[in-house]
């Protein structure tokens, strides 16, 4: 039966996260992302789920014990943000280097400094090259589905990588929306029981983790991770085709709105994605061929397909609510870019930083790229490649 | 040395050791640039090296040593430096390439 409830982003984490029950979860509150911890730790409290959970002392710890937890053979998670994030940097690699399938949401939030608790995503965005796997959720409906979806990736017999789940900070994770849940039974078949591949506590078949891997090894292992992140897409979409048949709801590696005859596009992630459908609907009726195309799966990042989706186009814009200072452009421009380089015929491409520490993309701005992809597409020519936009001049 | 190693397709992930005590496979010895020469005529066996040896590679049988374990001696030179002085069985010799 579904369940229909009025839940912040924050809140169907927590749901989730108490109807996978992981074995462990460590770690430590940070704004946006301190309700999740909160909620779910008052679940263990009252003995509605055996977690065992890890109070540490920071996120540096947070991860480590999740290592430590998902090395042992246990279901680890955790929840983070911004400047957490940032502290369980050298940990990430730990993780993904150590191929342990440990699933964490990040509200994407603004890196100090200045300190600013509100979305952008810096932090995300600077964990790109760590070997996990990130996915991006539009609203509350999706952050649930994905949390869900994301440990039978995690967990794939050829990835055994981490996943990272990204939501928008406060836009999301503080907004009451309508969200469907699962019934606990249903997504407690969904993940099934984790039966971990290489546990440490397998005291039969001893062996070693983390050992010293120097010149002579180093790079297999490191090709190793590649490879992995090959499987990935299967992965998300074998994932995604057992929810549809459970809720009707339907995932992809990417969602395109509108594309297939579009002449201009505009490329985003998360919240961002659900004004820029409301006005590519706004452009179709004034008689632009505009489009959307929202990237759910940003790492590995799905070249291939970006470039089927978008290559018919005249002019894309890329907006990143990040920024890579001194480069032309956020990172999800760069890898559109990358992407679309080599097609016989390469589309146009602008690329914008936007919202920043929660700055609001408003109608009106996202009407202004438009208006920009049309001139772009009418000349053909591109006068500025990159600029900041929703920022005061 | 690459040549003789196995590949990225044939290696455990994550640089996991899934067999206990391994380590006795993977030959340290490439990493010497000293050699440790042993004189069995002037050895005492007071097995001063081998109580040393950080590597194990000092060998011995019935309490009497039979030689040095060069897949694994790093060269560190530490056997020749507890030889006794009057002894001087053990001595370190730059490493032919």
């Amino acid at each position: 039966m579904k369940r229909v409830v009025a839940y912040t982003g924050n809140e169907v984490v927590s749901e989730a996260m108490r109807q996978i029950e992981p074995d462990v979860v460590a770690a430590y509150p940070i704004t946006p992302a301190t309700e999740v911890v909160q909620t779910f730790s008052g679940f263990v409290n009252d003995g509605i789920i055996k977690t065992e959970m890890m109070t540490v002392e920071s996120e540096h710890s947070a991860m480590s014990a999740c290592v430590g937890a998902s090395a042992a053979g246990g279901r680890a998670m955790t929840v983070t943000a911004a400047n957490g994030l940032a502290l369980m940097w050298e940990i990430l690699y730990c993780a993904s280097g150590n191929r342990l399938p440990i699933a964490m949401t990040v509200v994407n939030r603004a890196m100090s400094a200045p300190i600013n608790i509100h979305c952008d995503h810096s932090d995300t965005m600077g964990a790109r090259d760590s070997g996990w796997i990130q996915i991006y959720s539009e609203n509350a409906q999706e952050a649930y589905d994905n949390i869900v979806m994301s440990l039978p990736i995690a967990e794939a017999k050829d990835v055994l990588l981490p996943i990272m789940v990204c939501f928008d900070g406060f836009i999301i994770s503080h907004s009451i929306e309508r969200v469907e849940l699962l019934e606990d039974k249903q997504v407690k078949d969904f993940v099934g029981e984790y039966k971990p591949q290489y546990p440490l506590l397998d005291l039969d078949h001893p062996k070693t983790l983390g050992p010293l891997d120097l010149q002579d090894y180093y790079i297999e292992h490191k090709r190793q991770q590649h490879e992995a992140m090959k499987f990935v897409p299967d992965a998300v979409l074998a994932s995604a085709k057992r929810f549809e048949a459970l809720t009707g709801r339907k995932y992809g590696l990417l969602e395109s709105y509108k594309l297939d005859d579009a002449e201009v596009a505009i490329v985003v992630l998360n919240s961002a994605a659900g004004t820029t459908r409301s006005v590519v609907d706004m452009m179709r009726e004034k008689g632009l061929k505009a489009g959307l195309l929202k990237i759910r799966m940003f790492r590995p990042f799905p070249a291939e397909l970006i470039a089927d989706k978008l290559g018919h186009c005249k002019a894309i814009a890329v907006l990143d609510r990040c920024d890579s200072f001194g480069a032309q452009g956020g990172p999800v421009a760069h890898e559109v870019r990358s992407a679309i380089c080599n097609l016989s015929k390469v589309p146009k491409v602008i690329q914008f930083v936007y919202g920043l520490g929660g700055r609001d993309l408003n109608i009106d701005d996202i009407e202004e790229v438009f208006g920009e992809l049309k001139k772009v597409a009418e000349t053909g020519k591109v006068e500025k490649a990159f600029d900041y936009i929703t920022v005061r001049s | 040395m690459s040549d003789k190693l196995p590949g990225w397709r044939d290696i455990p992930i994550g640089g996991m050791i899934l067999e206990a005590g391994n380590s006795a496979k993977y030959e340290t010895g490439t990493w010497r640039s000293s050699r440790p020469i042993w004189d069995a005529d002037k050895c005492i066996n007071c097995l001063q090296c081998w109580i040393y040896c950080p590597d194990s590679s000092i060998l011995v049988k019935d309490e009497k040593m039979v030689g040095i374990d060069y897949f694994h001696c790093k060269g560190c030179g530490l056997c020749a430096s507890v030889c006794p002085d009057k002894v001087q069985a053990i001595t370190m010799e730059i490493e032919e390439t």
